[in-house]
């Protein structure tokens, strides 16, 4: 396979100003037409776009590319459709280098152009070197299991198991609790049509315990999970007992807890301050003793003190929730104590229009001077610093109601450990990119939908368990896999029988027969830990060879010539 | 002095999280050159030897937090790897600071970023690669 002569193309990617406005591009496209083995370079204003795909694919042809490097952003995001375009033009997507001088660059030297153009020629130069050691590779196809497993039985995972199973796929559905549902079954009325919660989530619940192609396994907690795309092991825990069974692909909608706001404003110490989960389950059993006035505090352990994001759905929760008390008593006093009003949306805007309208007040505090609750007699005493008015606001109360932020659970976390997927800064699970991959996780046939991922409202959770459903659904249907072309090979002639990579691997994936070393090649996923054990230089990882990043540290002062 | 910093970054965890510090448009002084690999394991005492045989200041090696590992236990095999290379290091002359081992998740933009600043800053008062800058030949 080894080609007589190396010719690589080099695409320089101006991303419209994200690398033009902080890296000098046509002096990097300069640099690179003189660097060892390059044939051509161009820059591109977007190297993504149609005519700069088409650019590499004409000059793959006119210029008799073998070897196509592009600086731009992240591999994480374009790796596939710049590969995807090398694979047009007749080239192997193994020969197809990326240079990320985006994300590692420009966007992080903005105001230091000189800097960041040195370090883009390079990162140029370091690409350059290892495009030239690259090799092709060919991929290997693996069959998937055509059946999925959903994490949680909310709105989300249901959904998700719904419109899985409806493309005719098994699914496993897996929820801790005894019962379906998840955190719908406690509330009472949705924003913003006000519409009984259980009556949107019942028929969901039937759909799924009901149909054919779906396995609900209620009351189950996960165990383990083996393998990757297109075949996953999973065992459960069900009264004790394992039950195992495969997957292609899998779907993460565990969703989340409300914030238990122990120690702020009274919650704990008197009986009349609750929290909005608490007053959903008073409202929905009809519980809810008549109260002339009521305290909401938004921003409860949310945004900086237990918690630093904004939970989103809060406010939008106490002022559904407020209109709904003013429903059963009309002339009750209703304050909602905010710092500041996420009322997102023509909808939501209009509600808390309406809700001022109803005479609900809201009063905006600081975080600096946030209210104090206090008891005075038989009553709560609530006392907040208006900072409209510029003066200390003094409320009697029947009930103050706390809204808290949505936060990961230990189960969450767990499933987190469980699945190798990451959590975010907030714990919440975190997506593989937060524009173009909303729902994927970065491993491959993992997908995340509903709060899991953070808060969010009902019509936001199915509209993502439908894409992760949709995700989860396209190596299903396709019936393969490719695995890519990472796995480790092994010289036997240079290989001693040491062993001492067998015990390296975490997949079982090498095995010492007769003092000669085997590898399962579709058990190795790639990780090259045994090659950096291996003593005599016999094991070698494909596109991460020994040698091509070698070349790139080389490289780093000045171009080097193998 | 200027000191020049090679990384050695994990597909998963930490490439990902020099990604976010990008997205977050973190600034941090240009003095790295990052490397992918798939996992920190794979990262060889004689990629790191060899780091500084050109003249590299600095080598930095990231990957996921432990037990975090997308591939179970090849950051153990780094933090192994890197005491190993610590004790060649003192052979060859070389200061211990200038091989640095990080946990960075990938939502942890903010973490790259700083230890980027911190390194640098380090590297500066640790002075220069005594074995020259560029000039060593390697086979």
């Amino acid at each position: 396979m080894e080609e007589k002569e190396i010719r690589i193309g080099v695409f320089i990617c101006h991303c419209g100003t994200n690398i033009g406005g902080s890296v000098d591009v046509p002096a990097v496209v300069e640099y690179a037409k003189h660097l060892p083995n390059v044939v051509h370079a161009e820059r591109n204003l977007y190297t993504c776009a149609d005519d700069g795909l088409t650019a590499i694919k004409n000059a793959i042809k006119q210029h008799k590319l073998n070897r196509v490097i592009v600086a731009s952003c992240t591999p994480r995001t374009h790796e596939p459709l710049f590969r995807s375009t090398c694979e047009e033009a007749g080239l192997n997507k193994y020969l197809f280098e990326f240079v990320n001088i985006r994300e590692h660059c420009s966007w992080v030297h903005m105001k230091d152009t000189e800097g960041a153009t040195e370090k883009t020629k390079e990162l140029v130069r370091m690409g350059v070197a290892r495009a030239t050691l690259l090799e092709p590779q060919e991929e290997m196809k693996i069959d998937v299991e055509q059946s999925a497993m959903v994490i949680g039985g909310g709105i989300a995972g249901i959904t998700a198991a719904k419109t899985l199973a409806n493309q005719g796929f098994d699914v496993y559905l897996v929820e801790k609790e005894a019962v379906l549902g998840g955190m719908l079954r406690n509330l009472y009325r949705l924003f913003p049509t006000g519409e009984d919660s259980l009556d949107s989530l019942q028929p969901s619940i039937a759909a799924v315990e009901g149909h054919e192609k779906i396995k609900v396994f209620s009351s189950c907690e996960l165990k383990e999970v083996k393998g990757y795309i297109g075949n996953f092991d999973v065992t459960l825990l069900r009264e004790g007992k394992e039950v195992n069974f495969k997957v292609g692909t899998i779907i993460v909608a565990t969703g989340a807890m409300e914030f238990e706001p122990k120690g702020h404003y009274g919650y704990g110490k008197y009986d009349h301050v609750i929290t909005q989960m608490q007053l959903e389950k008073l409202l929905k059993d009809g519980q809810l003793k008549k109260s002339d006035s009521v305290v909401m505090i938004q921003c409860v352990g949310a945004k900086g003190e237990e918690v630093s994001y904004c939970s989103r759905i809060c406010c939008m929760v106490a002022i559904k929730n407020a209109m709904l008390i003013k429903e059963i008593n009309p002339d009750a006093d209703i304050h909602i104590l905010h710092n500041d009003i996420q009322a997102y949306g023509a909808e939501y805007e209009e509600l808390y229009n309406k809700a001022r309208e109803m005479g609900i007040r809201f009063i905006k505090y600081t975080p600096e001077s946030p209210p104090c609750v206090t008891m005075d007699g038989e009553k709560l005493k609530v006392e907040v610093y208006n900072e409209l008015f510029g003066e200390q606001f003094m409320l009697g109360t029947d009930l103050v109601v706390l809204s808290t932020p949505l936060v990961q659970h230990q189960g969450g976390v767990e499933i987190s450990k469980l699945l190798r997927v990451p959590l975010g800064k907030d714990k919440f699970f975190f997506e593989a990119h937060v524009k173009l991959r909303p729902v994927d996780f970065a491993t491959d046939g993992i997908f995340l939908c509903g709060t899991a991922h953070g808060p969010a409202e009902v019509a936001e959770s199915v509209s993502q368990a439908l894409a992760a459903a949709s995700g989860a659904g396209i190596p299903l249907s396709r019936g393969f896999v490719q695995i890519e072309a990472i796995s480790v090979k092994v010289d036997l002639e240079a290989c001693i029988g040491c062993g001492f990579c067998v015990e390296m691997c975490p997949y079982q994936a090498l095995d010492m027969v007769d003092g000669k070393l085997e590898i399962i090649e579709a058990l190795c996923k790639g990780c090259g830990t045994c090659v950096a054990t291996c003593p005599t230089g016999a094991l070698e990882q494909r596109h991460y060879q020994n040698n091509q990043i070698i070349s790139q540290i080389k490289s780093i002062f000045h171009p080097v010539i193998e | 002095m200027d000191p020049k910093i090679v990384a050695f970054c994990c597909n998963w965890c930490s490439y990902a999280g020099a990604d976010l510090a990008g997205v977050s448009r973190m600034q941090y002084p240009p003095n790295v050159r990052i490397i992918k690999v798939m996992c920190s394991g794979r990262v060889e005492p004689s990629f790191i030897l060899r780091a500084f045989e050109v003249g590299i200041d600095g080598v930095l090696i990231t990957g996921c937090h432990i037990g975090d590992c997308h591939y179970v236990s090849g950051n153990l095999r780094a933090e192994d790897r890197v005491k190993m290379a610590k004790e060649l290091m003192k052979t060859l002359g070389l200061e211990e600071q200038r091989l640095r081992l990080e946990w960075i998740s990938a939502s942890e933009g903010e973490k790259f970023a700083s230890v980027i600043k911190e390194f640098v800053e380090d590297l500066k008062s640790v002075g220069p690669n005594p074995l020259g800058k560029g000039e060593a030949s390697c086979p």
